[in-house]
């Protein structure tokens, strides 16, 4: 599970890690969840049905494959799993019946999404399970809690049956060591908070946490200290720059707002080091995520481990 | 090059001011300083033109929250003390959105106090009052609405929730009111009464099954519920679509100025330019665009592959570590300046009539009237 605040490019480290799960002949899915095509808009394909897709295959032969799961053709999956629905499934879907039994019991929309990230991850064939891993781009860190949390949210509703045992058994899952929840953020300010806030829900609820991953980060100045002007000047000229005073106030003033910015993502840092889990540092990628930008990241994710 | 110059200026003072301008509306993806631009505009439109103002705002970061004296949720506008308003005569009042406590409100307005804590105790109410997809955002609006109609603010800001996707906050209302309206909920309940005479007699069968199949799958208790919550809120359902198209209508007058808010990443113009697309579909007025977190380079003349080689001369040269760190810096901003520049011009492209500012991004994050202040003056370019 890959959660994290929106705007941290948890979609990209999610693609990244099962790029990075795939590597040396091995199988994984993606899933997505929220109906929001972020996948197929990273990758620059058209838009993911609900349903298995080659996405992109990983160094070393291995295969990540891609799924956007539909609540409601989820549903009637399941109902025709159990029930045979058929010809009436259809008439239902096209009533927006559908729609409205995923709508008026909430957390039902989560345990269908949920069950089946449970059943790509369980399915087997011929005795061997299908994928190597299952890398989910959850829910922000806002909802992920309550997202996960499916049973609690259903047993408010339905006592019994199907759904209930459905439930129990998806949140057994979220509940074994075959999960990881990893938690992806900027060393920024909301974004750190929220890492902290759904760390602490994850723990509560019993969720595991698995890796804490700083995303967009920037190498180390090596100087590590301001500059000051008249060094900075000797500086330009030596390299044949110019070195008027505009120049030399302009370029002071951005290292006086890198030094401002690295002094503040320091302090965030400590404060997520503070929290005492694993944490993986992924590096800005200048030119934006592109195929070759998530080989970088997944590299980065698979060096970690 | 393609840039927000490309756009015609934003002139948000010339909103804020306007005193037809009742009601400014921040929508776009998480992450991009929603709530911050938000209460920067309420923040200036309070000290600069003496509007009486509140900010609603949904979930604000802790230290922004505190900064505006939300020390809890009360669901009630605050006074903000300590602004300087000494010249202008205008307020700022804060409050944060309390999602549950507006629901129950609606209800108690609808109802008499026995029915009201029936459906309290109901797990149904309870659910979707606390959980469901899309509350939030009509909670948002109901508030927006109890705001308007009290008539006391010159001008409310609203800062909309983080949904999924910009489509949650403008259907929600239709989708909860048309949810709530009953029919649906009434044939699941009682599909035998409803054969023969509704308009849905022709999928009468199928749904009958469905009945039956909610029956098998969440058991018969859960029905039991869903009955009583819907007996119990049966008074309310034509209230609740009222207002819900109330407050729409209100989103489509004159006196709503809605701003889109984005920073300078796909993901987040590509949101922006759908949210753009819907509002000009529901015939809702947009204002225009406030681009965030921008970078722009203080000596833009100095490209990226010039300060990048200049920093590796001086490095084989050594003794000008200080320079190099910089020229580094300088390169990489550069660098992020111009696939910024980019990415913002897809929206331009798409909406080129838009009006666009670009507010240059911050070193540090904004958590205190002073910060808010800096970011209200960088957003009115002044």
């Amino acid at each position: 599970m890959v959660t994290g605040k929106g705007g941290t490019g948890k979609t990209s480290v999610a693609a990244a890690l099962a790029l990075a799960l795939a590597a040396g002949g091995r199988r994984t899915l993606l899933v997505e969840v929220e109906g929001r095509q972020g996948i197929a808009q990273l990758f620059g394909t058209d838009p993911l049905p609900y349903e298995e897709r080659h996405l992109t295959d990983a160094p070393g032969g291995g295969q990540v494959r891609a799924l956007a799961v539909d609540a409601e053709l989820a549903l009637l999956e399941y109902l025709d799993m159990f029930y045979k629905l058929g010809a009436a499934g259809r008439a239902l879907r096209k009533f927006g019946a559908i729609d409205f039994a995923t709508t008026i019991a909430p957390g039902l929309r989560d345990v269908l999404l949920t069950g089946k990230v449970k059943e790509a991850t369980t399915r087997t064939v011929d005795q061997r399970r299908v994928y190597d891993a299952v890398v989910l781009d959850a829910p922000p860190t806002g909802r992920i809690g309550r997202f996960l949390n499916v049973t609690a949210e259903t047993a408010r509703l339905a006592k019994v049956g199907p759904i209930k045992t459905q439930s129990e058994g998806v949140a057994a899952l979220l509940r074994s060591p075959m999960t990881a929840v990893h938690v992806v953020t900027l060393l920024e300010e909301m974004p750190v908070q929220e890492t902290v806030d759904a760390i602490a829900e994850l723990t509560s609820y019993g969720f595991p946490v698995g890796r804490i991953i700083v995303n967009g980060t920037r190498p180390p100045l090596p100087a590590g200290r301001a500059v000051t002007a008249a060094e900075l000047k000797r500086g330009l000229v030596a390299a044949g720059l110019p070195a008027d005073r505009d120049t030399v106030a302009g370029l002071h003033d951005e290292a006086r707002d890198q030094v401002i910015r690295r002094e503040l993502e320091d302090s965030l840092r400590a404060d997520l080091v503070e929290l005492g889990l694993p944490l993986t540092e992924l590096p800005l990628l200048p030119d934006g995520v592109d195929r070759d930008g998530l080989d970088v990241l997944a590299d980065a994710l698979r060096r970690a481990d | 090059m393609p840039s927000e110059d490309a756009a015609p200026p934003l002139d948000v003072d010339e909103i804020l001011a306007d005193p037809g301008v009742r009601i400014v509306v921040c929508c776009g993806a998480g992450g991009v300083g929603k709530t911050t631009t938000a209460a920067a505009l309420a923040l200036r439109a309070a000290e600069r033109h003496g509007r009486r103002t509140v900010v609603l705002t949904i979930d604000p970061a802790r230290r922004l929250a505190q900064s505006l004296g939300l020390t809890e949720l009360d669901n009630t506008p605050r006074q903000v003390k300590g602004i300087d308003v000494e010249d202008s005569g205008g307020e700022l009042h804060a409050m944060m959105l309390d999602m549950k406590r507006t629901f129950d409100d609606v209800v108690l307005q609808h109802t008499d106090p026995a029915k009201a804590a029936e459906i309290f105790a109901n797990p149904f109410y309870q659910a979707m009052s606390s959980t469901f997809a899309g509350t939030q955002e009509y909670m948002a609006m109901e508030k927006l609405g109890q705001l308007h109609a009290r008539g006391e603010w010159d001008l409310i800001v609203v800062d909309t929730p983080p949904s999924r996707s910009a489509l949650d906050f403008l259907d929600a209302p239709a989708r909860l009111s048309r949810f709530l309206d009953g029919r649906m909920l009434r044939m699941l309940l009682a599909p035998a009464r409803t054969g023969g005479r509704s308009m849905f007699s022709l999928v009468t069968a199928s749904f009958g099954m469905f009945s039956k199949v909610v029956q098998k799958v969440l058991g018969a208790q859960l029905l039991t519920d869903l009955s009583g919550f819907v007996a119990a809120l049966d008074s309310m359902f034509g209230g609740f679509r009222q207002r819900a198209e109330q407050t729409y209508r209100i989103l489509q007058a004159r006196e709503t100025a809605f701003l889109l808010v984005a920073a300078p990443e796909p993901d987040a113009v590509r949101e922006a330019a759908y949210f753009a697309g819907r509002l000009r579909d529901e015939r809702m007025p947009l204002a225009g665009l406030v681009l965030n977190r921008v970078h722009r380079p203080a000596v833009p003349e100095l490209d990226a592959a010039t300060s990048r080689a200049a920093a590796d001369r001086l490095a084989e040269i050594g003794g000008h570590e200080g320079t190099v760190d910089v020229l580094r810096a300088h390169a990489a901003l550069a660098r992020q300046a111009v696939r910024e520049r980019e990415v913002a011009a897809r929206f331009t492209e798409a909406f080129p009539e838009v009006p666009t500012v670009s507010v240059t991004a911050q070193p540090a994050d904004v958590h205190d009237v002073d910060g808010l202040r800096t970011i209200g003056a960088a957003i009115s370019r002044s």
